[in-house]
């Protein structure tokens, strides 16, 4: 009884913060602002990721902004957790291009989540710009007009690039795979028999884990018995951790050379010490001498949030440094096309000639025939000492 | 040592799966209601000890005691609110309720302990040992003798005890009992407290081997529940056992079929005993006379 007349005042008042924010909504747009969306993991295991990739395209954003934003208009960046989940990133994706009218958006970490928002954006003639999934469908997926674009590693390239590293490194004469079963996975195990086969060298085997796998040692074991000799590793942070410490409960020292997913969180903390010895794939990092353009941007990225004190807290480095890349790549694109129109932007992404950028100098970064403007020469190895991603020397 | 490790690692697994299910039979004989949302409990487990254990580094048994105490205030929130009043009015909508409720704590955990997994250090998961050439974790070791421990407890006072009996009366015939002098209402919600601090310390004693996350306990908490029908949900020891058999098959099929056929093998076996054994492999088809 004491509920009852209270429901309806509780109703009132959301009813009129939600028309109050609908109001604002509509009032303060009126397109004085060129919208860029972003759907990316905010929350869940990969939630360092999505924040990386923000703090990477507000960085560029200021700096856009600060010489007068592109078509005479500033950058305003929409953001959306898809929290790793495909359904909710197309739901999202949907949103901010029907309702929000995105010039562009911006993809995450999950490569299942950028999949399923591929149709969707070829269908609504949107450019859909991967700064961090690395899926090679995401790219090349068949459509007659491809809107998606990538400032990425690619897995396809990743797989010959990990090959390369463990036969350079460590004479590799029959590698395990150890691959987390999902669409991700799946796409690497492709690569890496590819990129095994045009080398002539044999593999112990192909092994998958899930997510919230415990233990691994199962699967780890079957490795062994097998004879690998280097484990060739793909997963996110979380599993990833779940193999070190697997390994280290085995008592079987092998080398790790693995994709990056190790990157994205605090893989240090979940592997313990044995994290060290995991070499993964970067496609840059803070560490070490940089070039001005990096001083530049690491001096923004520690102005803007205080919150960054060391290099450990600026890995993963790759969200950062792709997304700003992508950012300035994309502002060039729109201002190139003179309009926010998708058919004309994606033109004009051909027509970039040069771009000097944190990551590299880009030149032609995108053609019809290549809609991703990092290749192998792009990647680095590098691994997790004390929180920090440090780069090896070959 | 294929088998050996295999056979470790299952049982240590099968005993986290069997602790959880006990939960599903302790209100199960008590209420003819289970709490759907046993994995958030065993979350919350693991989170609670690593934010009293190691955010605030307060000593280890009061963590153990604060995180198992506020597990059970949980199962308690869970009965009164989330099974009590649809139980009473003889609808199944206890069954969404606490399945949303698990959600909802999911969720809150998610914006309150953060987004990332976070490790729990353990003195006794750092060095393995080496048992019949497979590496093992003490820990690994300890958590079968927990679970052994409680179901042997839980069978003990169920069985020998007055307390069990009337625990075990209420759900015959919930009017008699109280007739006969038996607090239904306390008894079912001493249930559910029970059955929340049971996954609670699942949690606990797998967060050194796992990590802790928000959504750490989903899955457990489904495999808890094939368990705990596997195991005949009415027998303490058959859900327990049901447990360890559940947690060897998945390591054993992942060692001699790779991972690949896991899944599928296990909950194929599940429907299939199920056919086999409507009841579980230990349970009965109607409850005994106490």
């Amino acid at each position: 009884m004491l509920v009852k007349p209270r429901m309806p005042k509780l109703f009132r008042s959301l009813l009129l913060a939600g028309a109050a924010t609908l109001l604002a909504a509509t009032g303060a747009a009126a397109q004085e602002t060129v919208k860029l969306g972003l759907v990316a993991a905010m929350s869940g295991q990969s939630a360092k990721s999505g924040e990386a990739i923000v703090r990477g395209l507000s960085i560029a954003i200021d700096e856009i902004n600060a010489k007068g934003g592109v078509l005479g208009k500033k950058v305003e960046l929409l953001v959306r957790d898809d929290e790793s989940n495909p359904a909710k990133g197309v739901v999202a994706a949907r949103e901010l291009v029907q309702r929000e009218k995105v010039a562009a958006l911006f993809g995450g970490l999950d490569t299942p989540v950028s999949i399923a928002i591929v149709p969707f954006v070829n269908g609504a003639k949107v450019p859909f710009m991967g700064v961090w999934a690395a899926g090679t469908p995401i790219t090349r997926n068949g459509a007659a007009e491809n809107y998606v674009f990538r400032v990425s590693a690619v897995d396809e390239i990743v797989d010959i690039a990990l090959v390369d590293y463990a036969v350079k490194k460590y004479a590799v004469k029959k590698p395990g795979m150890i691959l987390i079963n999902n669409p991700w996975g799946e796409s690497n195990e492709k690569g890496l028999k590819a990129a095994l086969e045009a080398k002539k060298i044999p593999y112990a085997g192909v092994e998958k884990f899930e997510t919230n796998d415990v233990d691994v040692v199962p699967q780890l074991t079957r490795l062994k018995q097998a004879g690998a000799d280097v484990l060739f590793m793909v997963a996110n942070v979380a599993p990833s951790a779940q193999v070190v410490k697997s390994l280290d409960r085995m008592g079987w020292d092998v080398p790790i050379v693995s994709h990056w997913g190790p990157a994205g969180g605090r893989f240090s903390e979940l592997a313990g010490p044995s994290g060290a010895k995991v070499h993964f794939i970067q496609t840059y990092s803070f560490s070490g001498k940089l070039a001005p353009k990096g001083e530049a941007v690491l001096a923004a990225l520690k102005k803007k949030y205080p919150e960054i004190k060391s290099l450990a807290d600026v890995t993963p480095a790759v969200g950062i440094a792709n997304a700003y890349d992508a950012m300035h790549l994309t502002a060039l694109a729109i201002a190139k096309a003179g309009s926010a129109e998708g058919p004309k932007v994606r033109e004009a992404f051909y027509g970039i000639d040069k771009y000097d950028g944190l990551i590299k100098s880009y030149a032609k970064p995108f053609t019809p025939s290549n809609h991703d403007a990092l290749g192998p020469d792009d990647y680095i190895f590098t691994f997790f000492k004390e929180g920090e991603i440090l780069p090896l020397t070959n | 040592m294929l088998v050996t490790s295999a056979i470790i690692s299952g049982l240590g697994l099968g005993s986290m799966y069997g602790l959880i299910a006990l939960g599903f039979h302790v209100t199960y004989v008590v209420s003819n209601t289970v709490n759907f949302s046993q994995g958030s409990a065993m979350m919350l487990g693991a989170v609670l000890g690593y934010t009293f254990a190691v955010t605030l580094g307060w000593p280890l048994p009061l963590a153990v005691a604060l995180s198992l105490l506020l597990c059970a205030m949980f199962g308690l929130v869970v009965e009164r609110a989330l099974v009590r009043p649809f139980a009473e009015r003889g609808s199944n909508a206890w069954l969404m309720a606490t399945v949303a409720g698990g959600i909802v704590l999911d969720n809150a955990v998610l914006f309150t302990f953060g987004k990332e997994p976070r490790s729990f250090p353990s003195v006794l998961a750092q060095k393995p040992v080496e048992i019949f050439g497979a590496g093992v974790y003490p820990l690994q070791l300890v958590i079968p003798l927990v679970g052994l421990g409680i179901a042997l407890i839980l069978h003990l006072v169920f069985h020998r005890t007055r307390l069990g009996k009337a625990l075990l009366a209420v759900v015959q015939n919930a009017d008699a009992a109280r007739l006969m002098g038996i607090n239904v209402r306390l008894a079912v919600a001493v249930s559910f407290m029970i059955s929340t601090a049971l996954a609670g310390l699942a949690g606990l004693l797998i967060a050194p081997l796992f990590n802790v996350n928000s959504d750490m306990g989903t899955l457990f908490g489904i495999k808890a529940f094939a368990v705990a029908i596997l195991g005949g949900i009415t027998s303490a020891w058959g859900v327990m056992l049901a447990g360890l058999i559940y947690g060897l098959v998945e390591a054993l099929v992942t060692s001699f079929f790779g991972s690949v056929y896991t899944q599928i093998v296990v909950f194929s076996v599940v429907i299939l005993a199920l056919v086999v054994m409507p009841n579980g492999f230990f349970g009965r088809a109607a409850v005994n006379k106490v």
